[in-house]
């Protein structure tokens, strides 16, 4: 409980700023609005409660945020177009496809860079290439472009979210892999283990925390990479597509609602991924911190 | 009988950036099986190139070079030898019985033999009971010692070791030379052991090399007549102050450090 205490004060801070802001970002509406109405003089407890209650507010309050999440999930059919349940699950389920293959794919590279002088040498250059590429203008290549052959739904977002996850993975892995020290290879040369050898039980565990470290990042972008692609393709649903018409009908609470829902996704997917890494951690007899 | 190990005009040249460096130049030594062998010299003289020329993790330029008869890569793959390092060079993410066990893996022993071996080295070095502990969980003298029953695992008659004991503490130091010389009593392995102390090379040895730097070559080899059992206080007697000196001016002969500034 001693460390739940500055994780509360802080939370009430935040929540207090947000009230506050809320007030002033929201006034010069609720002041037109108010002269439209012949409103005069309206006392500040008042004048705060109303920017705290706008339909479309500049600034959401957080309890209309928290309202619009609990009318959005738990009071609604989860098979209802407007359900944030049911968008948060096309969002997650294509984040975890394009967090699987990103990361076996960032795994392979990295194999195949360490142990292949010629992939050491050329694939490196390309592999960081590919990150400058701005996500924004492939993903509706590859959405649209894959649409065209017939392929949508999950897949096509989950490519968007493997192209970014592979990244941290292999950059991670190939660092991770080589962290052998020389004595420990040389160990292994002295009793003519084979290439194979040195791979599982030495190059492999010897790379763990980084693929760990890798994995956290990769998860979370995976995410973005999911939102993003969903903003390609409207009719696919998706925390994206909240997040698009939100801002196109101006609705600035269910956008913060889908923001807020999307926060909470990564939060857990990184959680998870640390409670697996703690597990392996556990079992390889990793020196507690 | 073949030697153990036979060097014959043996040299090795590293090509470095800055042009080539000696290593090891005109190296003849023979080493007889049961012999406990010291290397002693300063830093750069090139006993660890030796050795490691011994165990196939350099290859010499010139001259030949056989363990048990045969080529130094022949005999690596018949595992002819167990290597010790500077460091433990243990797996953290293994315990002591399972890092005992990764030449055994390695080498494809069945898991009965592996942990019927695993049981004996370990009794060998004294370490029964901490099976299961990891690496951090072992002081720096016990994380060597189960460096050393790995390298004994797998029974290879001929062990190497590279300063093994040099980031140890003196007391430690003398606790494990002691346990070294009854280990090689019991086991009649031969053994080739670096060091740039002299009390621990006249100490162990049966034959002490001397070498010196620049370029890497053998000074002298010192026949020690030191007897068999040795309690730690013989290093106060005569005979064995008389070979330190030996060593000594051995390795003042080969290297002149006015020279060299």
């Amino acid at each position: 409980m001693r460390r739940a205490g500055p994780v509360i004060v802080v939370l009430l801070a935040i929540i207090v700023v947000w009230y506050a802001a809320a007030i002033g970002m929201n006034a010069p509406w609720q002041t037109t609005l108010n002269t439209r109405a012949n409103l005069t003089d309206v006392p500040f407890t008042e004048f705060a409660l109303q920017t705290w209650a706008q339909d479309r507010p500049v600034l959401p309050a957080p309890h209309q945020v928290v309202g619009e999440i609990w009318n959005a999930t738990v009071a609604l059919e989860l098979t209802s177009k407007r359900s944030l349940a049911y968008h948060g699950w096309i969002t997650l389920s294509s984040t975890l496809l394009g967090f699987v293959l990103g990361t076996a794919l960032g795994v392979v590279l990295a194999v195949f860079i360490v142990h292949n002088e010629a992939a050491n040498r050329s694939l490196m250059p390309w592999i960081i290439a590919s990150q400058t590429i701005p996500i924004l203008a492939i993903a509706p290549m590859v959405v649209v472009g894959l649409g065209s052959v017939g392929i949508t739904g999950t897949v096509p977002r989950a490519l968007i979210s493997m192209y970014l996850s592979f990244f941290p993975v292999v950059v991670g892995m190939v660092k991770g892999l080589r962290s052998p020290e020389s004595i420990q290879l040389d160990l292994m040369h002295t009793y003519d283990a084979s290439p194979w050898q040195t791979f599982w039980k030495l190059r492999w565990p010897a790379a763990m925390p980084i693929l760990f470290a890798s994995m956290k990042v990769g998860i979370a972008i995976s995410l973005v990479g999911a939102v993003v692609s969903e903003l390609s393709n409207a009719a696919g649903g998706g925390l994206g597509v909240r997040l698009l018409t939100g801002s196109y009908n101006g609705q600035t609470i269910q956008i913060w609602a889908a923001l807020f829902i999307a926060a909470a996704l990564a939060a857990i997917l990184v959680m998870i991924v640390g409670a697996a890494e703690r597990m392996v951690n556990a079992r390889m007899g990793v020196r507690p911190a | 009988m073949t030697s153990v190990v036979s060097a014959t005009n043996l040299g090795l040249t590293f090509k470095t950036n800055d042009g080539d460096v000696v290593a090891l130049s005109d190296v003849n030594l023979t080493i007889e099986k049961g012999e406990f062998v010291s290397f002693i010299g300063p830093s750069g003289c090139g006993k660890t190139t030796f050795l490691r020329t011994i165990a196939d993790l350099e290859r010499p330029t010139s001259g030949s070079l056989t363990i048990n008869g045969q080529a130094p890569e022949r005999a690596r793959k018949d595992r002819a030898y167990g290597y010790v390092f500077q460091a433990p060079a243990l797996y953290p993410w293994r315990t002591i019985e399972k890092n005992v066990a990764l030449p055994l893996e390695i080498m494809g022993y069945t898991s009965a033999q592996q942990a019927e071996r695993v049981k004996r080295t370990m009794d060998l070095v004294n370490l029964a009971g901490f099976e299961k502990k990891y690496p951090w969980q072992l002081s720096g003298g016990m994380q060597q010692r189960a460096s050393i029953a790995r390298a004994l695992s797998f029974d290879a008659d001929l062990l190497l070791m590279d300063e093994p004991f040099g980031a140890l503490d003196e007391i430690v130091r003398d606790h494990l030379n002691s346990e070294l010389l009854k280990l090689w009593d019991r086991t009649g392995k031969t053994i080739c052991f670096v060091t740039h102390s002299i009390p621990e090379a006249v100490y162990l040895s049966t034959k002490i090399v001397v070498m010196s730097p620049r370029p890497g070559r053998v000074t002298d080899v010192i026949e020690s007549d030191l007897p068999g059992e040795r309690p730690l206080d013989i290093r106060e007697t005569p005979e064995f102050l008389a070979i330190a000196a030996r060593v000594r001016d051995g390795l003042r002969a080969g290297h002149s450090y006015e020279e060299a500034l």
